[in-house]
């Protein structure tokens, strides 16, 4: 890899061990990527937040080692500078305000306040999101981005045009004290048009069906970059957030185009750049019920423990949907509904009266992290509701409990009856 | 004993053998991955239960979320990554992984290695000269 003479410098320790180490796991990376050079980044989304899962299991206590080894790739404990980039703390693993309700230890809450405070210190914005475009992080087309988490990757590639390949803890970390990343994948022109043109047949309506629509391509077309025809509404940032959450989980889906709402194609010309594509699929009636059956496999009990709103994270028009539908209902005796969102749209949530009628009804608004980073569920929980195909994707096989997907109004049915009766409509 | 040699793409340097764990389907790291067992827990995944762990990891690469190198790495601070891993789909999260994991890694074989090695053949890898030697556990 071809490196420009800022970056022979910091390689070369002249801006102290810790950047040199960065720079040292991004040539490394590079190399193996067979990138021939980095790019400069000024915002970058990462993932530093550490409680005693990571500290346990460095050489030596403290944030300055646990930092060097899981954010930098360095065996050794280096004394961290403040970071170059923009930097971006994304979804952690705890509520500061709820963490009783996660079973989280005082001893580990400490761990994790004393973490955000280090990255604080370092000037890593707490974000504490997997939804950072929606809080104030909303980078232009064009612009060249280093962040984790797959599905603000594939929203911000596709929805605004931005570049960032799906990075990963140890790369995010380098880029944010080098403001650097690999040149390679979807930060070039010539790699981000379509593979495979999707011909949807079915009316792809609410939320619920464009995460069907997004789990089935995912499958289909693994890392291809999917195009969507015979799209005839206009979804709005809930329908597409949920599309690609889906389409990343079931698959690595980093970028699609739906040509004539995303930010790169007003055709289906325009997104294969005149080319043909690779491959051609249909979705229609039986894959749309397929697909359901399949995010429903694990579901066998109707009984359900917790009903799960807000992956990736809900929006302020989620949170209102959810309190509509709790009018004049309360959740089951033997249920929970837990609501997640950023911690910045919780404070408009809580001053538009939204977190103390779910309260009220006896729900939960909890913020900063989700069962699935956090690993956490109300005690004895088997199963679980949700209206997201990338949460019953994933939390039966971390948390090992059934899981039911449906609609949001199935969900919030659920959290009051506490049983599940959702079905394909 | 027959054996026979693959060469290919060295990308993390070393020498290591062990016992073959191959799979046509790609890994999921985080939600896919325990890293304090090294076992698959993906539930649609045909390796679902078994463990990584010394096991020469014979794969397509790696899918699903952004956190694969941080549970790769995690497995190596936990004494059960893999001894060694061969792939053949290249992305940003298995170069970041075989990085972290540092452990031998090769890829771009002469010949693919997902339907000629099998399951508990004994499989020598040096990264450092490209090449893997696979010895059939049948003789």
């Amino acid at each position: 890899m071809r490196l420009a003479p800022d970056e022979q410098a910091m390689l070369d320790g002249e801006q102290g061990e810790a950047v040199q180490a960065a720079m040292d796991l991004l040539v490394r990376y590079g190399e193996v990527l067979g990138a021939e050079r980095l790019v400069d980044t000024d915002n970058v989304c990462g993932a530093n937040l550490f409680g005693s899962r990571h500290t346990m299991v460095c050489g030596s206590p403290g944030l300055d080692a646990a930092f060097s080894e899981h954010s930098l790739d360095a065996p050794v404990a280096l004394p961290i500078p403040p970071v170059r980039a923009q930097s971006y703390q994304l979804i952690g693993p705890m509520d500061t305000r709820n963490w009783e309700v996660q079973g989280v230890s005082p001893e580990e809450r400490d761990a994790v306040v004393a973490s955000e405070a280090y990255s604080a210190e370092h000037g890593i914005h707490l974000m504490n999101t997997c939804t950072p475009y929606q809080v104030g992080n909303v980078p232009v087309k064009g612009e060249h981005c280093a962040w984790m988490e797959s599905s603000a990757v594939v929203y911000v590639n596709s929805v605004l045009g931005a570049r960032t390949n799906v990075e990963g803890r140890e790369s995010t970390g380098a880029a944010m004290l080098t403001g650097k990343i690999p040149y390679w994948g979807y930060h070039l022109p010539e790699n981000r048009f379509g593979s495979h043109l999707v011909d949807v047949r079915v009316p792809v309506a609410d939320t619920l069906d464009w995460g069907l629509l997004g789990y089935w391509i995912g499958e289909q077309v693994a890392e291809g970059v999917p195009v969507l025809d015979g799209i005839t509404t206009t979804p709005d940032l809930v329908k597409l957030k949920h599309f690609g959450a889906a389409a990343a989980s079931s698959g690595g889906v980093e970028l699609y185009h739906v040509p004539g709402i995303t930010a790169e194609a007003r055709t289906v010309e325009e997104a294969f750049d005149g080319a043909r594509p690779a491959e051609r699929l249909h979705y229609g009636p039986a894959e749309r019920q397929q697909t359901y059956e399949h995010l429903n496999s694990t579901g066998r009990d109707t009984h359900v423990d917790l009903v799960m709103i807000g992956c990736p994270h809900a929006t302020l028009g989620q949170i209102r949907d959810v309190v509509r539908l709790l009018e004049g209902r309360r959740v089951h005796a033997e249920s929970e509904l837990w609501v997640f969102t950023p911690r910045a749209l919780r404070e408009v949530a809580e001053a538009n009266g939204y977190a103390r009628a779910l309260e009220a009804a006896g729900a939960r608004l909890m913020s900063d992290t989700c069962p699935a980073i956090g690993q956490f569920l109300p005690e004895g929980t088997r199963v679980i509701a949700t209206d997201s195909a990338k949460q019953v994707h994933y939390l039966p096989a971390i948390m090992d409990v059934q899981g039911w997907f449906g609609t949001l109004r199935d969900c919030v049915d659920a959290a009051v009856t506490g049983t599940w009766q959702g079905a394909l409509r | 004993m027959s054996a026979f040699t693959l060469h290919g793409r060295g990308l993390v340097g070393g020498v290591a053998e062990g016992e073959a764990l191959v799979t046509s389907e790609a890994l999921s790291g985080w939600g896919g991955v325990e890293p304090r067992r090294g076992r698959v827990i993906e539930l649609r995944h045909e390796l679902v239960g078994q463990s990584f762990a010394g096991k020469v990891l014979v794969f397509p690469g790696a899918k699903g979320s952004s956190g694969w190198s941080g549970m790769f790495h995690m497995s190596r601070l936990m004494g059960t990554a893999p001894a060694a891993m061969v792939f053949t789909t290249m992305n940003t999260k298995i170069a970041l992984g075989v990085v972290v994991t540092r452990v031998p890694a090769i890829t771009d074989l002469d010949a693919d290695p997902l339907t000629t090695v099998r399951t508990g053949d004994w499989v020598r890898v040096d990264a450092d000269r490209g090449e893997i030697t696979v010895t059939r556990a049948d003789g």
